[in-house]
């Protein structure tokens, strides 16, 4: 470690003012803060003082993705040994897995961080974090056998459009990650949807298991197989078709509690989106018109990307509300919205996405109203203080 | 008037007129007017073109026939006379499309009929027409209409290329052979929202380059 710092240290006044790399001055001051706590404090005005940084903060998002990862790289190498009649042992079935979605994650990284970093050196100011995650979240939120090119051009796109035009870290108003899939989605529908795309191998087409469907459970209930739909007890766990790593419900909530521990994602978020979706659930079976409104609304929590999105997307820190109270309406409106996209529009078997990107514009408005609220609450108690 | 103090036809004033509403006074991407149509027919290269055309003829002749009448005119009544002017002027337009141009007629479908309420049209009477002669009102009228016009170029040739890999009608994209390569046709840029950020990127990439547009904080 103090090797590292000297070394740091001796590198450093090439990269400050008067420097020979003076204009790399982002990029050096990057892998500083990334690998050190930073030494610099503010001095000014009043400031709440907190042991953690940003850096850190985004870290403990991504090790709280990392059950979901590990269990979607074993799923990919499961569902390609079940498609394909192989038999393999544990390691051999994760390294499978592991080698199908390693080139996405670098991908991932790679487009987006080198975008990041372009912004941060032509405007000069220092490179933010928030890729860490988004950079993460995209792997997660794709089908394994998506070109990588494809998640090249959308990350682009989601880190150009979704962030930078509207200032960078923190200035977003859409979730970059989501912006990178629903441009995947829009934009090349046969690799986002469908019954091919989610299990590997299969859009290659050869030598598969007669009769084998890759179909995701909300692809089977939307299409009325309901009988097809798996067992709870495997979508709970998650060895079914799907996203890399949305399919299991119950590493989703490891990562879940490791963000209520640490307080990093609002658990006032992730319970409203799932009382939305329960109360949703709750509606459309009280109509209950076709099989697909008919399954029990618990069920719709642990099916697609619901439980994915409630816990790492809605709870997005930038793009959500910031009020308490609006915190509440912004969850349960998406878990609302994601149900009801999911069974009544056919074109969208994944509502989530939709919901969320659709919730994160309206975050402001709620913020507003909420606080403007609060504000003639407070007057009126004044007002009535003082007639007394 | 002595034919000695008259103003050349080509004054830099004249030159002027035509030449603001192209960049710095760009009716889409500054004055934010006319949307509407250039995210409905810019899916592909040959319509926008088209529409570019007939938005041109219709704005030099309104402003033109306006600037004729503008003494005439009572203002009580000045909006209603433009509108007639300009609704004349559209179905001209159409029938002519209709007749030569049947197929491009038939994809622009309701927006020929939908320039009689193209606020940049009307915007350009009511401004300039109504208070100045009939040359530098057509001018002023050709000038916007093609800062209008160049956007929806710009707009539906990145569109049709990026999203159909063909340029008005020939495959362009295939004839490069990059399919072979796995390249896709971005189906997204075909739907209206990516008009609106193709939109939003020219204006991020002129307010970039041209000072003048960059507001004070």
């Amino acid at each position: 470690m103090k090797l590292l710092r000297e070394k740091l240290d001796k590198i450093k006044p090439h990269f400050q003012k008067g420097g020979r790399f003076e204009k790399l001055h982002s990029t050096f001051d990057a892998f500083e803060t990334f690998l050190f706590v930073p030494d610099r404090v503010t001095d000014r005005g009043a400031h709440i003082r907190d042991a953690i940084d940003m850096k850190r903060t985004m870290i403990i998002v991504v090790v709280a993705m990392i059950p979901t990862l590990l269990f979607g790289m074993w799923n990919v190498g499961y569902q390609h040994n079940i498609a394909f009649g192989i038999d393999a042992g544990f390691w051999e079935t994760f390294w499978y897995g592991f080698l199908e979605v390693l080139p996405i994650i670098i991908v991932s990284y790679v487009s987006g961080l080198a975008v990041e970093f372009a912004f941060a050196q032509i405007r000069g100011h220092e490179v933010n974090e928030g890729f860490l995650v988004t950079g993460m979240l995209i792997p997660l939120i794709v089908p394994v056998d998506v070109p990588l090119w494809m998640v090249s051009v959308a990350t682009i796109f989601a880190v150009i459009i979704g962030k930078e035009a509207f200032g960078g870290t923190g200035m977003n108003i859409l979730n970059p990650a989501l912006t990178a899939r629903a441009f995947l989605f829009f934009a090349y529908p046969i690799y986002m949807s469908g019954d091919d795309v989610w299990i590997s191998g299969i859009m290659n087409g050869e030598g598969m298991v007669d009769g084998f469907s890759g179909a995701t459970p909300l692809a089977h209930a939307a299409q009325g197989n309901i009988e097809s739909v798996p067992s709870a007890m495997e979508m709970f766990i998650g060895t079914i078709p799907g996203s890399i790593g949305e399919t299991s419900t119950i590493a989703i909530l490891l990562g879940a509690a490791l963000l209520w521990f640490t307080g990093i994602g609002s658990v006032r978020i992730m319970a409203s989106v799932f009382a939305g979706g329960l109360v949703m659930g709750l509606i459309l079976n009280a109509f209950a018109a076709n099989p697909f409104m008919e399954i029990p609304a618990w069920e719709h929590l642990i099916m697609g990307g619901f439980a994915f999105g409630a816990v790492y997307m809605a709870t997005d820190p930038v793009t959500a509300s910031q009020t308490n109270r609006g915190k509440y309406i912004y969850g349960f409106l998406i878990g609302l919205l994601a149900i009801l996209i999911r069974v009544l529009n056919p074109a969208f078997p994944e509502g989530m996405m939709l919901a969320i990107l659709f919730m994160n514009v309206f975050a402001p408005l709620i913020d507003y109203n909420v606080m403007q609220a609060n504000i003639r609450r407070r007057i009126k108690r004044a007002s009535e203080g003082s007639d007394n | 008037m002595s034919k000695t103090d008259k103003e050349p036809l080509f004054s830099g004033k004249n030159i002027k007129l035509l030449s603001t509403p192209l960049n710095d006074e760009n009716p889409i991407t500054v004055q934010v007017l006319g949307i509407c149509s250039a995210l409905a027919v810019t899916a592909m290269l040959e319509p926008a073109v088209v529409l570019a055309v007939a938005v041109i003829v219709v704005m030099g002749a309104a402003n033109v026939i306006i600037s004729l009448l503008r003494n005439t005119i009572p203002s009580r009544i000045r909006i209603i006379v433009q509108l007639v002017v300009i609704a004349s002027l559209v179905i001209l337009v159409d029938q002519v499309l209709k007749a030569f141009f049947y197929d491009v007629s038939r994809q622009l479908s309701v927006f020929v009929g939908l320039i009689i309420t193209n606020c940049i049209i009307m915007g350009r009477l009511e401004a300039f027409a109504l208070g100045n002669k009939p040359w530098p009102s057509f001018l002023d009228g050709v000038g916007n209409a093609a800062g209008y016009g160049w956007i929806l170029i710009v707009v539906g040739f990145f569109r049709e290329l990026l999203g159909s890999g063909n340029l008005w009608g020939y495959p362009v994209m295939e004839t490069l052979g990059v399919y072979n390569f796995g390249y896709e046709d971005n189906g997204f840029m075909i739907l209206p929202p990516m008009a609106l950020i193709t939109v939003g990127v020219i204006i991020w990439v002129q307010r970039s380059r041209n000072r003048k547009l960059i507001e004070s904080q």
